[in-house]
């Protein structure tokens, strides 16, 4: 085994941390999101399921550009920010987590809405017959029968975000410890021709990489994942 | 069957005549000198009919592509240090390096008036970030580091810093106001010998080891008689009077 520098322990840990905050947002703001696709019949459900599902065919390159502007001192989301008090986006982990919530937004809702699709509107009226009321429907009915695509969704959104490349580039500015994660400290070593160290880190990602999508197929195995 | 034979030598003739006649060159440039490249090139196409590729990016980048087989025929680097090690290990023509440009490093913001003539903004401004180019990657990012150790303020500011991968990302950085001050290339912000936008402070030659950017003709290319003819029109005094215009210095 070679040597893992403290370095790139740190962005092993930032990665792992970035994903999983990352994962915990996207639960909490892509359930109501997939629910609300699963069910609405409004006319602009359509236009939200599309830009929803943006971030599936943009190159990453063009969201972290966006991004950019948008967070920076002249666009309405730093505007915004700042205003708040909160300061600038870019160049911070607060940041690259908002970035990643939106680069795998559409990984987190489609498993979910396809689980609530396929559970349908049926077990819920009959449990709403037998007077539970909405939450206690959702957690106690919704939740277990879309336990499948849940599970799913954790598990595409946490790989995704650690696998995520051209928008921390764009946004993250490589600083130690608070940007720099694993794909940017494996390009950086690549770039310099460190060929040893990008080897210990990227055979890693081989290696988890294959474990997600084993859990993924072992887990759910009924649940289909599609780009 | 004669016919059919003349028509393939006229064919044949036809081929050899346009390879020599209108060559084609893949041209890895420093990402400092992607303007001013664009010029000279589209003279020289114009005047010798050759066709050029351009990639641009980091020196350190290209490199290691240029090692790892990227068909790329002259390197037009940040440094000379690039083009020697390739010359070294058999991958440049021997001997074929020279400088093309000597680059000078800026403190550049773009607000107006918020970087003085003096650099005393590093000091005492008000900023959050500090964009400079990956050292390891970029001449002009370590040359942004010696100018900070030099003035002793490299540990002082290390949570100021942040490290675009080439000094056009950097450039980038500093534009949209995400850092508010940065180290570039003077010849990024130049436009026709001044600097257009923003305020900047030219860094004083002594704080830094000179950034001397040389250019190779690279192994694969040591036949191509249009790869030779670009390094060579680089010398020419129109190339260097359009280099000159981007705030560089000459050999």
């Amino acid at each position: 085994m070679n040597d893992l520098s403290p370095d790139d322990v740190q962005a092993v840990w930032l990665t792992l941390k970035l994903a999983g905050v990352t994962t915990l947002l996207l639960l909490l703001v892509a359930t109501p999101l997939a629910w609300w696709l699963a069910f609405s019949t409004r006319w602009y459900r359509g236009i939200v399921a599309a830009c929803v599902a943006l971030p599936l065919v943009l190159p990453p390159s063009v969201l972290g550009f966006y991004l950019l502007l948008l967070m920076g001192p002249h666009g309405w989301v730093g505007e915004l920010t700042q205003a708040l008090h909160l300061g600038r986006l870019p160049f911070t982990f607060a940041g690259l987590v908002a970035g990643s919530v939106i680069f795998s937004l559409p990984f987190a809702v489609q498993p979910i809405q396809n689980a609530i699709e396929a559970v349908g509107m049926r077990p819920l009226e009959v449990a709403a017959t037998l007077r539970a009321n909405a939450w206690d429907r959702f957690v106690s009915v919704a939740l277990p029968l879309a336990r499948p695509g849940f599970l799913t969704a954790i598990i595409l959104a946490f790989a995704h975000t650690v696998g995520e490349f051209g928008v921390v580039l764009m946004l993250g500015g490589n600083i130690q410890g608070e940007t720099r994660v694993l794909s940017i400290a494996i390009y950086n070593h690549v770039e310099a021709v460190e060929y040893g160290a990008a080897h210990v880190l990227a055979g890693g990602m081989v290696l988890f990489s294959f474990l997600v999508l084993l859990a993924l197929y072992l887990v759910g195995g009924k649940v289909r994942v599609g780009r | 069957m004669k016919i059919l034979k003349v028509l393939i030598a006229a064919a044949l003739m036809a081929l050899q005549g346009q390879v020599a006649m209108a060559g084609e060159v893949n041209a890895a440039v420093a990402a400092n000198f992607t303007e001013p490249m664009q010029m000279i090139v589209a003279e020289f196409q114009k005047e010798t009919g050759h066709t050029v590729k351009l990639s641009f990016g980091s020196s350190g980048k290209f490199y290691s592509q240029i090692k790892e087989g990227a068909p790329f025929d002259i390197f037009l680097a940040a440094d000379v240090k690039n083009p020697k090690l390739l010359q070294k290990e058999g991958l440049a023509v021997e001997g074929s390096d020279f400088i093309y440009a000597l680059g000078k490093l800026v403190l550049w913001s773009a607000q107006p008036g918020l970087v003085d003539d003096q650099g005393h903004v590093l000091r005492k401004g008000k900023y959050n970030k500090i964009a400079y180019a990956d050292p390891k990657l970029a001449p002009y990012g370590l040359a942004a580091r010696e100018t900070l150790e030099d003035m002793n303020l490299w540990n002082v500011l290390q949570n100021k810093l942040v490290t675009g991968e080439s000094i056009a990302q950097t450039y980038q950085f500093i534009a949209s106001g995400n850092a508010e001050i940065g180290f570039i290339a003077l010849s990024q912000v130049t436009k026709d010998g001044k600097v257009s936008e923003g305020s900047y402070w030219l860094v004083p030659a002594q704080l830094y080891n000179p950034i001397r950017q040389g250019a190779v003709l690279l192994s694969n290319a040591k036949d191509n008689a249009a790869a030779k003819a670009l390094l060579a029109y680089l010398k020419s005094d129109k190339a260097k009077a359009v280099i000159r215009s981007f705030g560089y210095g000459l050999p």
